[in-house]
């Protein structure tokens, strides 16, 4: 109970404390000591619940299982090694000019609120509530996007917003519509819009009503994941945004969503007794994976790459849990996890050259192995590791996906192959451009933390080479809960 | 007393029905409003319809927290956001702003369609609806898909966020009308995002105009997709 309290209540107080001292020279640590206890009391949480299974918290309003435990440590994680990042890179920034140090405090805050937001959203028990975070987790990064207020980040943030403003805008009539067919079964005191109350009754629900809220859901949740045809916010408010921010949207937003849609296919499934959702769920996914691989050779700005690649990924973890089954979800959980370990990654060394070339351009960057190895092979690795070449750990959960694919669906892992074909010929012509090379790019005035691109990549690579059995086992136990 | 109470539910659920009924009216009337003036008069005046409807459910009912949903309606949609809009109007001189609107007619065909496509996807979930407010929840998703399509036809900034409330004004309406609206915390959790967008895109409007010497949003766009 403590340990929730504690995961939940750090990064809100640290919000508050740095909205009112943001603009002093050590915010950044204090941003990054507020991380580091976020994920300390995760950390403890993960223990207490492999040790005492799932608990439901707070008169019932929060709830944490092995799904949603896996899910909030890797935002933890994530979150205190982009601030690691943040600390150098906020402070070139700001020595360029192109932050005030209002923009600092502003920044600063609504990074710890952020991760406040998500927090909360991975470990509710109420959809209401689950809704109301996901909107929060909008509005803060909608701020973070429109940082620098340049013209393009501007319009970036009102895109995003819009977008995703009308999208979850739908996901909000699927919750009413979950409730109205659970307020049948459960009573208006019954906690109808309790996760764990609803996965009881879920069998008794009723299956036109839930199907119907199920579409509301997938196209407003999907919306904030990034799905093909909404997926328009997503590359701009990667480009324009600082870099951290690119990463942790990246890496943990656009989990957070697709987080919240298995949670509602559990709760359809049970209902239907039909492949409904999955293959709702398959069939976008497909279309995910296939449209941003081609528009990755036409890219010129490199945030914006990674921003379409990362669009890719979401689609083919969302294919993932559509066919279901138990290797499927493993695969997909296994995707998540290494999906937003390496794009992280790949954003921390992007956002340094980015600042060495003094532009984002992919043309405008060359030789960064020679000015700087580090991030030269930071970005490189990141790039193979992104493009699922073993023995990186997103090798390990393309081969699964894929092989369940051929036994189910073979024509799916036909196009699914093609698209990854595209996506890697693609990006790795683009990035050797950037890696290799005479030198355009200076060095850079502080030093660069480069400590979290290599402990992600390494985390990685341990993947893809060896689970730990008590992590197998977590996501076998969270892969049962998905179905 | 039993009499009584069979009288007053036909005639609460008239209201109701009444209520409804001008909601949607308001909806066609905002989607061809081009006054961003009469815009945000009609949006409060839809937030008061809203108060309305929620508060005769709440009395004829008698479910008390429907009573606090009411008060949190007239306290946000028909004080407070009008308010906030009016001011920020008035600051960004665009009060008397009077919009291009292409197709009126055109725009209001597709608005008749989207009502037709709401009231048969409503259907079913109307016919299992137990609650006295049963035949609303078709107009409701009417509402939403209407300011939908008002969000999509406007290029400005400020007719595409008040078309954004609009919508959320459809939402609440079908929390109120398919159940007996939401749990308070979930009510409150969504004013409080409501509010707070509110409060952002207020700052947005400055900045939008100071960087594009404009609200258009087509401005915006010098950056297509590549």
């Amino acid at each position: 109970m403590t340990e929730l309290a504690f995961v939940l209540a750090i990064p809100l107080l640290s919000a508050l404390l740095l909205a009112l001292f943001g603009h002093h020279r050590g915010a950044p640590e204090i941003n990054s000591a507020g991380s580091l206890a976020t994920l300390v009391a995760a950390a403890a949480l993960t223990v207490r619940v492999i040790g005492e299974g799932p608990l439901v918290l707070f008169d019932e309003q929060f709830f944490v299982d092995p799904l949603n435990v896996f899910l909030i440590a890797l935002t933890a994680l994530v979150g205190f090694t982009t601030s690691l990042f943040s600390r150098p890179y906020m402070r070139v920034e700001h020595d360029h000019g192109r932050l005030s140090v209002g923009r600092l405090r502003l920044y600063h805050s609504m990074f710890q609120m952020f991760m406040c937001t998500m927090l909360v959203a991975l470990s509710t028990n109420n959809l209401g509530i689950l809704w109301v975070a996901m909107e929060a987790a909008t509005l803060t990064t909608v701020l973070l996007v429109a940082l620098y207020r340049t013209p393009a980040s501007l319009e970036a943030a009102w895109k995003y917003f819009i977008l995703c403003g009308v999208g979850i805008a739908q996901a909000l009539f699927g919750t009413i519509l979950i409730y109205f067919a659970a307020e049948r079964v459960l009573g208006p005191l019954g906690g109808a819009l309790l996760w764990t109350h609803l996965d009881v009754v879920k069998g008794g629900l009723e299956p036109t009503v839930l199907s119907l809220a199920f579409v509301f859901l997938f196209v407003g949740y999907g919306t904030k994941t990034g799905l093909v045809p909404l997926h328009n916010w997503l590359p701009d408010a990667h480009a324009e945004g600082p870099t951290p921010v690119s990463a942790v949207l990246s890496g943990l937003l656009l989990n957070v969503a697709l987080y919240a849609i298995i949670r509602c296919k559990v709760l359809v499934d049970g209902a239907l007794g039909t492949h409904f959702a999955g293959n709702l769920m398959i069939a976008f996914g497909l279309l995910t994976v296939v449209v941003p691989s081609f528009y990755l050779s036409r890219q010129k700005d490199v945030k914006r790459l990674f921003g379409y690649s990362s669009i890719e990924h979401m689609g083919l973890i969302t294919f993932a849990f559509g066919m279901g089954g138990p290797v499927a979800s493993f695969a997909g959980l296994l995707h998540m996890t290494v999906h937003s370990l390496t794009k992280s990654a790949i954003f921390f060394a992007v956002g340094h050259a980015a600042q060495m070339a003094g532009t984002q351009m992919i043309d405008d960057i060359k030789g960064l192995l020679k000015r700087s190895p580090t991030i030269g092979w930071g970005l490189m690795l990141g790039t193979l590791a992104i493009l699922g070449m073993p023995p990186f750990g997103v090798f390990t959960s393309e081969f699964m996906i894929l092989t369940t694919a051929i036994k189910h669906y073979p024509w799916a892992a036909a196009i699914l192959l093609t698209a990854l074909g595209v996506a890697f010929a693609a990006m790795f012509h683009k990035v050797q451009g950037m890696v290799f090379g005479e030198p355009t790019v200076r060095p850079l005035a502080h030093n660069p933390a480069l400590l979290p691109v290599f402990v992600h990549l390494g985390l990685v690579l341990m993947l893809g080479l060896w689970i730990p059995p008590y992590l197998a086992e977590w996501y076998r136990q969270a892969a049962k809960l998905i179905g | 007393m039993n009499a009584m109470l069979l009288n007053a539910v036909p005639l609460a659920s008239q209201v109701i029905n009444l209520c409804a009924a001008i909601m949607l009216l308001l909806g066609f009337a905002m989607l061809a409003q081009r006054r961003v003036l009469t815009l945000i008069n009609l949006f409060m005046l839809q937030g008061l319809v809203l108060f309305t409807s929620t508060l005769i459910v709440a009395l004829s009912t008698h479910q008390n927290h429907l009573l606090w949903s009411a008060a949190l309606t007239l306290l946000l949609k028909v004080i407070a956001l009008p308010y906030i809009l009016h001011r920020l109007i008035r600051r960004l001189s665009v009060k008397w702003d009077i919009e291009t609107l292409l197709n009126i007619p055109t725009i209001m065909l597709i608005g008749i369609a989207l009502v037709v496509v709401a009231f048969n996807v409503a259907q079913p979930i109307s016919q299992l609806s137990g609650t006295i407010t049963r035949a609303t929840i078709g107009i409701a998703l009417a509402c939403v898909l209407l300011a939908f399509l008002m969000m999509i036809t406007r290029s400005k900034a400020v007719p595409q966020v008040i078309a954004f409330l609009a919508m959320e004004n459809g939402l609440f309406f079908a929390a109120t009308s398919a159940t007996y609206g939401m749990p308070m915390v979930v009510e409150l959790g969504i004013a409080l995002d409501v509010m707070v967008g509110m409060v952002i895109l207020g700052v947005f409007f400055f900045q939008i105009r100071q960087q594009f010497d404009s609200l258009d949003i087509r401005h915006m766009e010098t950056r297509r997709e590549p």
